[in-house]
Parts: C-alpha cells; structure tokens; sequence
C-alpha cells in the first residue's frame, strides 16, 4: 500500500506538472487575448510527433530544443496569419477557428504518420532505473521529465514575475488596453506569447512522448481535461491552473491505480436482481472510472463554485 | 388621407410577404414528398433519410448557437440519449406489447434528450461564452465515457439493437422498407422545422437573441439571462433527441459513437457552413456537410480533412456560412446591379479551381505517398511518388493563389461598386 502511495504521488505530480505546461501556456493566452485556444493539445501532439522525427533525424537532445522551436513558430505563424484575421468576428470566431485548427491538425499528423502508435523510445542516455522503491524500478527518464517541468515552471516564474517582459505580460493579463496605451505593440505581444504558450505545449509532448503513447488520438484525448483543468482552477488564474493540474494529475494517476469497486468494499449484490445500472455501478473499478474523474470533478466544481477554484472572473 | 394611401401599398407587400413565405414552405414540402420519386434507388433513399436526419439535428444546434448565441461542444449528447431512449422505448413497446406505432417513437426520443437537458441544463448554463463551450465538450466527455461503464443502458460497445417492424402497424404501413422510414423521417423534419422556426418568432426566441447580443440589457428589462439560456438548452435537446430517435429508427441500432465528440463536431461544422445567422443556413449545412460525407468516403481516405479546411475557409472568410454569403447578394438583385458583379466572378472561378485543385493533389499526394495509389483528379490520374505530380501541384498552388488573388481583389472592387449603387437606390443600408 505505501509503494502504491509513493509511486503513484510520483507519477501523480509528474502527470500534473505536465498538465501544468500545457494549461500554463492555456491561461496566459486566454487571459490576454481572450481566445480559448482549443488546439493547444494539437500543439503539444505536434510537439510529440515533431520529437520523433528529429530524434529519428539527429538525435533526442538537439530535437528537445529543435520540436518546441518549430511548433512555438507554428503557432506564431497561426496567431499573426489565423486568429488576428478572425479577431474581428469575435471570441466566438476565434474559439471556432481553433477548434478547426485542432481537427486539422490531427488528420494531418495522422495522414503523415498513421493512426498507431510510434515507436518513440527513451533516449539511451536516460535508460536506466533512477532508484528502486519496495521492489518498484523508478525509471530515471520521468525524473528527467520532472525535472524539465520544475525548470520549466520556475523559469516561468521569474520570468513572470522578475523581468521587464513579465510585468508587461501580467499588465497584459488584467488590463491589455491600458498596456497598449502605454505604447507597447499589444499585437507583437500576443503573438509572441501565443508562439511561446504553443512552445511549451512542444516541449510537453517531446518529453511525454516517449514516455506516454505517441499517437495521432493523443490531442483529442487530453485536450478536454485541459479544459477541465483550466474551468475546474479559474480561468484566467495561474496560481489556480497550477493548482488544478496537480489535483487532477494526482486524482488521476490514483484513481487508475486503485483497483476497488463497490463490489470489493461491500460485497457482492444478490444475483437473482438481475442486470441493472446499479450492479453497473457496484462491480465498476475505481481504474475503469478513472477517465471521466476529471469532468465528475468539473460538474462538482461547478455546482459548487461556478467561478473555478481561483477565479474572478465572471465570463 | 395620407395614412390610407401609405398604408395600402405597405399591406400590398405584406399580402405579397405571406404568399412567398408560405410558398418557401410548401416548395419545401412538395420537394420531400418527390424527390424518392425521382431518385428512387436504395442509395440515395438511404442519403436523403441521413441528409433528413442531419437536418432536424443542425436546426437543434442552431437553437443554441445562431439563436441564443451558446457554442456547444456536446450537443450529441442529447441526439444520443434520444436514440438509446427511443431503443429503448421500441424495444419495451415490442416486449409489454404496447399500442404505440413506430411514428411516435421520435417523440420519446425528444423526451430522452430533454429530460438530460432538463437535469444537467441548469448548471451549464450559468455562464454563456467560452465558459459554457468548454463545460459543454467536458459534459459530452462524461457522457459518452459513462455511456461505456452503465453497460446495461447503455449495452457497452455494442450498443442497443432493436427491430423497427415489430412495434405494431399503423395504416397498413410496416415500416420495414426505406421509403417507408424516409417518409417517416421526411415528416417529422417538416414539423420539426416548422415548430423550430415558430419557436424563433415566439417572445422567448426573441428573448433568446436579446442575450444573444447583450444579456446585461435583458437583465435590466427583467428577464434573467440563465433562465433564458436554460430554456432553449432545453428546447434544443428535445429536437436534438427527435433526431437521435429517428437516427435509431434508421439504423435500428443505437450505440455510444451517438454521443461522442465526432458527431458533436459534425454538427458544429453543419450549422456553421451552413450560416447560423439565418434559420435556413444550418438546412444548408446539414444537406452539404452529409452529402460530402457520404461521397468523399468513397474517394479519399483523408475526408475529414476536407471538411476542416472548408470550416476554417467559412471561419476565417465567410463568418456567415453558405447563408451569409446568399443573403449578402440580396440587396443588389433587388437593386438591379448584381450583373454587375458577376463578370468578375466568372473570371475568378478559372484560378480559384487551380488553387483548390492544387491544394487537394498536394493532400492526397502526401497521403498517398506510402501506398502509391494513383490520385485521380477530373479524369487525370496523377502518381503521387512522381515527381511530375509535385510540381504540377505546387505550380497549381502557388501559381493558383498568386492570380486568385488578383482576381478576389477585382470581385471586392466589383462589389463595393455594386453596393454604392445599391445603397443610392435605398437596398442596402
């Protein structure tokens, strides 16, 4: 039971710091520019595929600067020729623009790719058990992969928080009038922080690819618990996407581990009652329910506070 | 004096008013009831059932996004729940031996979607925006993966089966050959269309537009936005559910891909192409979206990808769908000019199809590239390993955007001198 707990509190926090690299980027965006952008997990898979190949090409560490370079331009390329386009038709526009964008971008990956799996492996380098818990080999990639996140995170923010470009990117977030006023080019802004938000989705896919399943399916089923997590933390808030992200990646990453149902806790139901949804939901394993945890959290989340954990905002 | 003689050319047009609109709805009708006359193989009965369907299911989802302006991502959540309530429901009707024929089956699918809506409405509408988009794509989520676990509702992957013939007759009508179930479904479009299309004119649809465009007026005239939006949330998954029941009726078979996130996208991309500014635009989207959906799975493997491109063209260019750009053209027919503009347009066709031909050889050369089979375009079979085939598709790209250009600007001059004229004329505001 402790092995359980301790591993999957690694994992757990691993998950969640990775869900941070994504719904970080995700809120910044949204909170500057207003636009939900609904392909920032087609960003990430572009990262993941664009990972493999480079890796393929020249090797696993010049594709972890390379994959997240190319997808950041990508997604700079798509707010400065896309979204500034569309600006003028509304959020709306906006929102459907990138929905489209998501759905393009995984027949492209899995026209150029296929629809199973890749066999994106971990680098040599990292292939090797970091430590052994109770008979458990913790593989020193994910260490890796947490360390990348940390630095990621604390790298975020002193940028936020310590430098010039920070204070203009938080001005940004609450009053991105005012900032254009001042004489910043609120336009360059967006954009570089749209290029940056998809780079960071990149580096996320290139260090999960490997160790999670590298598919063309992989966007569309992370994407809506991004959502989940950025509505379930507050949109718009930072400190509550962080904290939502570790919440559910920890929720998550025990729920799947867990293996009790209703059945095991309280015994069988009587048989001669017949199939019915409760004997559904007595025999369901906490494992099989793990997916639709995260939206049972959000419809939760909404009945009682409809803002989000940290929110302030009303729309 | 005066107001007589104003007054009587004004109830002219009115008179005048009825008849188009009652003929639009008439042509409508007497085009469902011929065209299995026309077209009478089993194939094209089988797509007008689908394009039926499609319909009654994008007018739904217009309810929300054209209307009360609430961009769902799990609308199929209601169309499914209507089909597995009407399986249900058939398969009780056959088993208790109930007096209920098969053409009111639908309407126990609209109760299934409304129930759910009913229940889970009121949460998720709270909030308008984006905020609902994404609780809405979080709820079909939900859905659709609980749909998996509740295996004695839901019947797991396989889904509900059931048999359409069984439930009892009603004039003399079985029920078991297409044409029957098109007639069916060809029915409940008209009276769905027609209480949709009511619905807009009544004061809750014109409440619905009101927090459409500004909910903090409608809250300061006395109307609570939430309950609005609660309301056509409601009102939609009822017709969301008819759809899904005569989709059930259809096919006889009602499974979990009813409610994923494909077939809500589908209907996104319907109800947008098609235009949700008018109530017509979604009937368009619907016709075309499941057309093309049916025809280009025959030709490439990449179909999908079509359709995002065309709805990022229709985001970015046309907001308003094929509806918006119809109705665009209105004021200038009225005032004389549209000939005009229509030179122009001829000239743009020649590289607008370059560009689009050119884009569709370098897709399928890319996803052909592997296997090697031959692309054919108009009757040309292109080899995608050829490097014949990359040029001319980049030739035909770049080449192609280069002079649609030019002529886009011709149309867009073209056209603001057509609406100067029809703005002098008093058409166009």
């Amino acid at each position: 039971m402790l092995e359980l707990i301790v591993i999957s509190t690694l994992n757990g926090v691993l998950f969640g710091m990775l869900l941070f690299l994504l719904s970080s980027g995700l809120t910044v965006i949204f909170s500057m520019m207003g636009v939900l952008n609904f392909a920032h997990a087609s960003f990430y898979m572009l990262g993941a595929f664009f990972g493999f190949q480079l890796t393929k090409w020249i090797g696993f560490w010049p594709a972890l600067v390379l994959a997240p370079l190319l997808v950041g331009a990508i997604g700079m390329a798509v707010e400065r020729y896309g979204l500034r386009n569309t600006h003028k038709h509304g959020h709306v526009a906006e929102l459907l623009l990138t929905f489209g964008l998501a759905f393009v971008i995984e027949e492209i990956v899995s026209m150029i790719w296929g629809k199973s799996p890749l066999d994106y492996r971990v680098p040599a380098l990292l292939d090797f058990p970091a430590f052994t818990i109770f008979s458990t080999n913790y593989p020193a990639y994910k260490l890796f992969m947490l360390a990348v996140s940390i630095t990621i995170f604390v790298a975020l923010l002193v940028v936020l928080k310590r430098t010039r470009v920070g204070l203009i990117v938080q001005a940004a977030l609450t009053h991105p009038h005012m900032v254009g006023h001042l004489g910043h080019n609120v336009g360059r802004v967006f954009m570089a922080v749209f290029g940056v938000g998809c780079a960071l989705a990149g580096l996320a896919g290139v260090i999960a690819g490997p160790a999670l399943v590298t598919q063309s399916d992989m966007a569309a089923s992370l994407g809506p618990i991004l959502f989940v997590v950025i509505v379930f933390g507050g949109l718009g808030s930072l400190p509550g996407a962080f904290i939502a992200s570790l919440v559910i990646g920890l929720v998550q990453t025990f729920a799947v581990a867990l293996d009790g149902s209703l059945a095991s806790a309280f015994g069988p139901l009587d048989p001669s009652a017949g199939p019915s949804v409760l004997t559904d939901i007595w025999n369901v394993t906490i494992a099989q329910v793990a997916p639709i945890v995260p939206y049972m959290l959000l419809v939760l989340v909404l009945i009682v506070r409809p803002m989000g954990l940290m929110g302030t905002r009303e729309s | 004096m005066t107001t007589a003689a104003t007054s009587t050319p004004k109830m002219k047009a009115a008179a005048g008013g009825h008849v188009r609109f009652y003929g639009i709805w008439l042509i409508g009708i007497a085009a469902l009831l011929v065209l299995p006359m026309i077209f009478s193989s089993g194939g094209s009965l089988t797509s007008f059932s689908l394009i039926g369907i499609a319909i009654i299911f994008a007018l739904s989802y217009n309810i929300l996004l054209g209307q009360t302006g609430l961009l769902s991502f799990g609308h199929a959540v209601h169309y499914g729940l209507g089909g597995f309530a009407a399986c249900h429901m058939m398969n009780a009707v056959v088993s208790h031996g109930w007096p209920i024929p098969l053409p009111f089956i639908p309407l126990f699918g609209g109760l299934g979607g409304l129930v759910f809506a009913i229940i889970i409405g009121w949460v998720m509408t709270k909030r308008a925006g984006t905020v609902f988009a994404m609780i809405s794509l979080g709820i079909g989520e939900l859905v659709a993966s609980s749909s998996l676990i509740l295996r004695s509702v839901f019947g797991g992957e396989a889904g509900i089966t059931t048999d359409r013939t069984a439930l009892p007759k009603m004039l003399g009508w079985s029920f078991g050959p297409q044409i029957q179930v098109y007639y069916l479904i060809a029915f409940w479009l008209v009276l769905s269309a027609i209480a949709m299309y009511a619905l807009t004119r009544t004061p809750l649809g014109r409440i619905c537009n009101a927090v459409r465009d500004n909910p903090e007026r409608v809250q300061f005239i006395g109307y609570d936005p939430h309950v609005v939006r609660y309301l056509a949330f409601c009102f939609a998954g009822f017709f969301a559910g008819i759809a899904g029941g005569l989709a059930a009726i259809n096919f006889e078979i009602a499974n979990s891909a009813y409610l994923g996130a494909i077939q809500s996208g589908l209907v996104l991309f319907s109800s947008f192409i098609g235009g949700v500014a008018y109530f017509f635009g979604p009937i368009l989207g619907a016709i075309l979206v499941t057309y093309l959906q049916l025809g280009l799975t025959n030709v490439t493997g990449v179909w999908q990808l079509y359709f995002g491109i065309i709805f990022i063209g229709i985001v970015m260019f046309a907001p308003g769908g094929i509806a918006g750009l119809l109705m665009m053209h209105r004021p200038l027919v009225r005032a004389g000019t549209l000939w005009t503009v229509i030179p122009s347009y001829l000239v743009a066709i020649v590289p607008t199809v370059a560009l689009a031909c050119g884009v569709i050889l370098t897709i399928e050369t890319v996803a052909r590239y592997s296997s090697g089979d031959p692309i054919n375009l108009f009757g040309i079979a292109f080899n995608p390993t050829s490097p014949v085939t990359w040029i001319a598709a980049a030739v035909l790209v770049v080449g192609g955007s280069f002079v649609a250009r030019l002529t886009w600007r011709r149309i867009a001059e073209a056209w603001d001198r057509a609406a100067t004229v029809a703005r002098d004329r008093g058409y166009l505001a």
